[in-house]
């Protein structure tokens, strides 16, 4: 039986004070098409890590500081990590 | 002659430009490699313009982690003169040996124009040869230019004089407080988003007004 990959998910969204030009433009483009009724859009990544060993906590606090040095900079950018099912 | 190291990365696209413009005020510009684990004992250092690693991820984010920006990181915090332009200046700002972050222009445009800005800190080695207030034009051109950073940052950079240039008339890119440049705490990093290095002679540029940045550092040099 293939053992089942342990997947975590990070997403990266701008800190709300900061501007989001291209959510705006988002935002711009849904009010064209006729969505109303959005009051804002922001944009952010998401990313999913697959782990070839298992998800244990030494792998989740790599992950979390992953998360914290290189896939988000938390001076314009918060993150939250989670484990996929 | 001073030595100035010039780092590239896959995707500079400026650093031919930053060594001409060593060579013209009169120093020796030195190529560094982003894989480089030695900085071949420079006086200084200048991160140039471009897409380091395609800007993916961020832009400078992953030419952060580059072997050769340890040595450059660990060094500036001893003190060696560190000039980031464009894509450095973003570098710089990922390494935290700035504050704040350059995000997307608020335009969402790619702005590329001949930039009138104010020399605003004439403290610093890369600046010391021009005239406190002295306007100066150079060309800009970036798509994530926009200066951030919280507002107690931003009150302490103005209040310490860190504010190192200032874009006049037009501000294209959304920049806090019209902020073109600024400089780390000791005076020896600055990062800036227009370009001095495609300024320095009448043939290529609108102005030789970027040469100043240059000759600044040199004289610092031969002084130390």
């Amino acid at each position: 039986m293939e053992r089942p990959v342990a997947r975590v998910v990070v997403d990266v969204m701008l800190k709300p004070e900061i501007l989001d030009p291209q959510g705006q433009a988002v935002h711009g483009a849904l009010t064209r098409l006729g969505f109303t009724g959005v009051g804002s859009v922001r944009q952010g990544k998401r990313f999913e890590i697959e782990l070839d060993g298992d998800l244990d906590d030494a792998a989740r606090a790599r992950i979390e500081e992953l998360a914290g040095t290189l896939l988000a900079n938390t001076v314009i950018e918060d993150y939250r990590v989670r484990v996929e099912d | 002659m001073a030595r100035i190291g010039v780092v590239t990365f896959p995707g500079s696209l400026d650093d031919r430009d930053a060594a001409r413009a060593i060579t013209v005020a009169g120093g020796e510009p030195v190529p560094l490699w982003h894989k480089d684990r030695s900085l071949a004992g420079v006086d200084a250092v200048v991160l140039p313009g471009g897409f380091s690693y395609g800007d993916y991820l961020r832009c400078g984010a992953i030419a952060r982690f580059a072997p050769v920006m340890e040595l450059v990181i660990d060094e500036a915090r001893a003190g060696l003169p560190v000039l980031g332009i464009c894509n450095g200046f973003q570098i710089l700002c990922e390494t935290h040996l700035l504050p704040g972050a350059l995000t997307r222009n608020d335009s969402l445009h790619f702005v590329c124009r001949d930039q009138r800005l104010r020399i605003d800190s004439t403290s610093t080695p890369w600046t010391s040869d021009y005239e406190p207030g002295q306007e100066i034009v150079v060309p800009l051109k970036n798509g994530e230019g926009g200066y951030v950073a919280d507002e107690r940052t931003l009150d302490g950079l103005e209040a310490e004089g860190r504010v190192v240039a200032r874009y006049l008339e037009v501000n294209p890119n959304g920049s806090r407080r019209d902020i073109a440049g600024i400089s780390n705490a000791a005076g020896n990093v600055v990062g800036l988003m227009p370009h001095p290095e495609h300024a320095v002679e009448p043939l290529t540029g609108p102005s030789t007004d970027g040469l100043a940045f240059f000759t600044s550092i040199l004289s610092r040099l031969v002084r130390a």
